[in-house]
């Protein structure tokens, strides 16, 4: 640490680390754990959202889970909770789950074909 | 970098040690192996996260869900339905006294939400023995600011503005302090900072340095540059091992990263801290026996002036302030000192921790502004007195403090008002007591205490207070006399005018206090040989209420000095001559048929 910039670059690095706990996340994802989603192959699209957020160094995002959500043959359902606004992909397995976090968590775009028509 | 969905954070401050929780954490580390969460999921060990009476605690992130009083059987549900499901685990979710329904997360608790944490900021939120948590909470930022873009006087400008007073007692400006000593010819100058903390019933100090060493090492390092210092030392008592521990952990990593030692921030400044470890003597916490003690002799007093900041440390210039004022300068010199000033009152800015002991629902440790309502820290945050009983008063202060009455309980806690009433503000130890409790009895209990801890080396608080305490003993034992609170007062004053420090000056507060709000009860004991409280052992007596009792039997079959005779299932009779007042009748009993006069 020789200069004041050194310990701001190092801060940025390590603040995702810990804005999980300052609870002052845009944005949640919000993958169902019933048994069902599990099931399902939940718990798979959950370990990919989080590699995949993780190996692109996305900041800010509160990954959560919920129980069924009442949808059992859509499981695995994913999420996301922007402001006021939330969309639900439905059948998320990781392929999916690896567009989702790139084309709309990283690029803004919702996928629509993969939602929930009703919402 | 590493991502985890989840952040399960284990309070491990002193309360949750007692409660045992590092077994939790095991289990819980254990349930998640077993889960195969290992990856998604952090457990962080913290420090103190201050509701202590509800340990072992654990607080889950990103959802801030809050379980308490768990047992290491409870983690396989936490795992297994939070973590993994996402489900409730209802049972092991806080119910606030007297409510029925349960707070979910940590921000709907009155405990958490009407506190404003400023010193407590990293406290519980943290991993105190990673420099990385601190940093990525703006850790060493407000010294890279100090070091980069102000100048000493700029320093030392900006927390006279913050209005910061001292929190080790005496309430003594800290930008003034500072000032004086950056003043004061002499060279080298040195930075102190007090962690002796001796009152008994205080742990901020300790828990502070437990949760958030760092906070006090950058403060210190500010402080250093301010009054042009290279040496700082921290003198901890020795029955706060772990504090030891962190602050070693803390200093090794600072020095490793560049943020202690030669030429910090490349700016040229210098400043390295050391560890002194005291004996825990109360009086060492008293500024210049401390020093003495620094320097490796007997941690005894000397007169003031001179005053530190003119002939401290080797009689050199040296600023020593507490603990929790340490952890306040960060914060402030980030957020200015406008922001600061606007937390608190006229003459208490900012905020200032309590530790809450005794009869209170909520025991642990809270921060609130200055000028917070008794009422609103006794009530709202301390969720009241246990069991119905009444609230009697409230001792601040410790020993160098005294008590207020229940008719006080709309003050606003700062400096000046507690003066007013008698007591202090004191390092911040609040115990609370309800109506079975003795004044006189725990006016005495300080009293004993200041007399065992006196040093000796002034005649008025060696033999004074010794004698004050045999008077106090002779009223709680029934031989009080005409006359014993007369002299009792005039003791008083004689020690306060001519003892040679603090302990002394202030050891007869406690009783003076308890004679202002409470004389009544010495007087009760004194002519009437009763104990109003029902406490003083020697002064009470049992009774069966005939009309109450059922005649089971029950506390005749366990009194240990066969003082209860009766027939089955006809009132029994206590032997006043037999009894030896050991209330073991009374607390059998299931008809609450035993009383005290
Ligand atoms: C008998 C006695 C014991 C004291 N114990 C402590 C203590 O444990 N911790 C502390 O910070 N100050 C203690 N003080 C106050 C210190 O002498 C000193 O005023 C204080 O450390 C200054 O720091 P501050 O300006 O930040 O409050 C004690 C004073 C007396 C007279
Ligand atoms: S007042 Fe008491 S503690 Fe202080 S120097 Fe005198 S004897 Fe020692
Ligand atoms: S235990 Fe209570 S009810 Fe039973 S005999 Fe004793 S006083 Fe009476
Ligand atoms: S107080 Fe103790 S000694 Fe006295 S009557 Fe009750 S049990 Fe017996």
């Amino acid at each position: 640490m020789r200069t004041l910039e050194d310990l701001n670059k190092l801060r940025d690095k390590l603040q995702a680390e810990i804005s999980i706990r300052e609870r002052k996340q845009e944005i949640t994802v919000n993958v169902s754990m019933g048994t069902c989603g599990i099931a399902a192959g939940a718990r798979e699209t959950m370990k990919t959202l989080i590699e995949e957020i993780s190996s692109k160094n996305i900041k800010d995002i509160a990954l959560t889970q919920t129980g069924c959500l009442g949808a059992c043959q859509q499981e695995p359902l994913v999420q996301i909770q922007k402001g006021g606004e939330k969309v639900t992909y439905i059948n998320v397995d990781q392929e999916k789950a690896r567009q989702i976090v790139n084309r709309h968590l990283l690029e803004g775009k919702v996928i629509e074909q993969w939602t929930k028509p009703e919402e | 970098m590493s991502m985890y969905r989840s952040h399960v954070l284990v309070c491990a401050g002193a309360g949750c040690i007692s409660s045992d929780c590092k077994a939790v954490q095991s289990a819980l580390i254990a349930n998640i192996q077993a889960q195969g969460l290992k990856d998604e999921i952090k457990v962080v060990e913290t420090g103190c996260m201050g509701p202590c009476d509800l340990g072992p605690v654990v607080l889950i992130f990103p959802d801030g869900v809050f379980y308490r009083k768990l047992k290491p059987e409870d983690t396989a549900d936490i795992v297994t339905e939070h973590l993994l499901k996402g489900k409730l685990v209802d049972r092991l979710l806080h119910r606030p006294t007297g409510k029925s329904e349960q707070v979910a997360t940590f921000d709907r608790m009155e405990f958490f939400k009407r506190q404003t944490r400023v010193t407590l900021r990293n406290t519980g939120l943290i991993n105190p023995e990673s420099i990385e948590e601190y940093i990525a909470r703006d850790g060493y930022q407000a010294l890279g600011k100090v070091l980069s873009k102000y100048s000493p006087e700029e320093v030392i400008s900006a927390i006279k503005a913050s209005g910061l007073r001292g929190r080790g007692g005496a309430g003594f400006p800290t930008g003034l302090k500072w000032e004086f000593t950056a003043r004061a010819s002499g060279n080298p100058k040195y930075v102190v900072c007090n962690a002796d903390e001796g009152d008994p019933g205080a742990f901020m100090d300790r828990s502070i340095l437990e949760g958030d060493p760092h906070s006090v090492l950058e403060a210190m390092a500010i402080c250093g540059y301010a009054i042009g210092a290279e040496k700082g030392f921290i003198y901890v008592r020795a029955e706060y091992p772990l504090a030891v521990q962190r602050l070693e952990t803390a200093i090794g990593k600072c020095l490793e990263y560049g943020l202690l030692g030669r030429n910090i921030f490349s700016t040229g400044f210098n400043f390295d801290i050391e560890i002194r470890v005291g004996a825990g003597a109360f009086v060492c916490g008293e500024e210049t026996a401390l020093l003495a003690s620094i320097e490796g002799r007997r941690g005894e007093p000397r007169p003031k002036p001179p005053f530190p900041a003119q002939e401290g440390l080797w009689g050199k210039p040296t600023v020593i302030n507490n603990v929790e004022t340490w952890a306040n300068i960060p914060p402030i010199i980030l957020n200015g000192p406008e922001w600061f000033s606007a937390i608190g009152t006229e003459n208490s800015k900012g905020t200032k921790v309590f530790a809450l002991a005794g009869k209170i629902n909520n025991t642990g440790l809270v921060e609130v502004p200055m000028g917070t309502p008794l009422k609103e820290i006794i009530y709202d945050i301390g969720g009241g007195i246990p069991n119905g009983k009444k609230f009697k008063a409230v001792q601040t202060g410790g020993p160098s403090g005294g008590c207020i009455p229940a008719e006080y309980l709309d003050t606003p806690v700062d400096y000046d008002s507690l003066v007013k009433l008698g007591t202090i503000m004191g390092s911040g130890g609040m115990i609370i007591v309800d109506e079975d409790t003795c004044m006189v009895d725990l006016a005495k209990f300080f009293l004993e205490f200041v007399q065992e801890e006196s040093c000796g080396k002034c005649a008025p608080c060696r033999i004074g207070t010794k004698r004050m305490l045999e008077i106090m003993e002779r009223i709680v034992e029934g031989n009080g006399k005409d006359g014993d609170i007369e002299l009792l007062e005039e003791l008083s004053q004689g020690i306060k005018s001519s003892a040679l420090c603090g302990l002394g000056q202030t050891a007869p507060n406690p009783v003076l206090s308890t004679l202002r709000h409470f004389r009544e009860e010495y007087i009760a004991h004194i002519k009437d040989k009763r104990c109003p409280a029902g406490a003083c052992q020697a002064l009470v007596t049992y009774y069966i209420d005939a009309r109450a009792c059922k005649g089971c039997g029950l506390c005749s079959k366990n009194c240990p000095a066969g003082a209860i005779s009766g027939e089955k299932k006809k009132p029994h009779v206590i032997d006043a001559g037999k009894c030896i007042k050991c209330g073991t009748c009374k607390d059998k009993c299931k008809f609450n048929s035993i009383f005290i006069l």
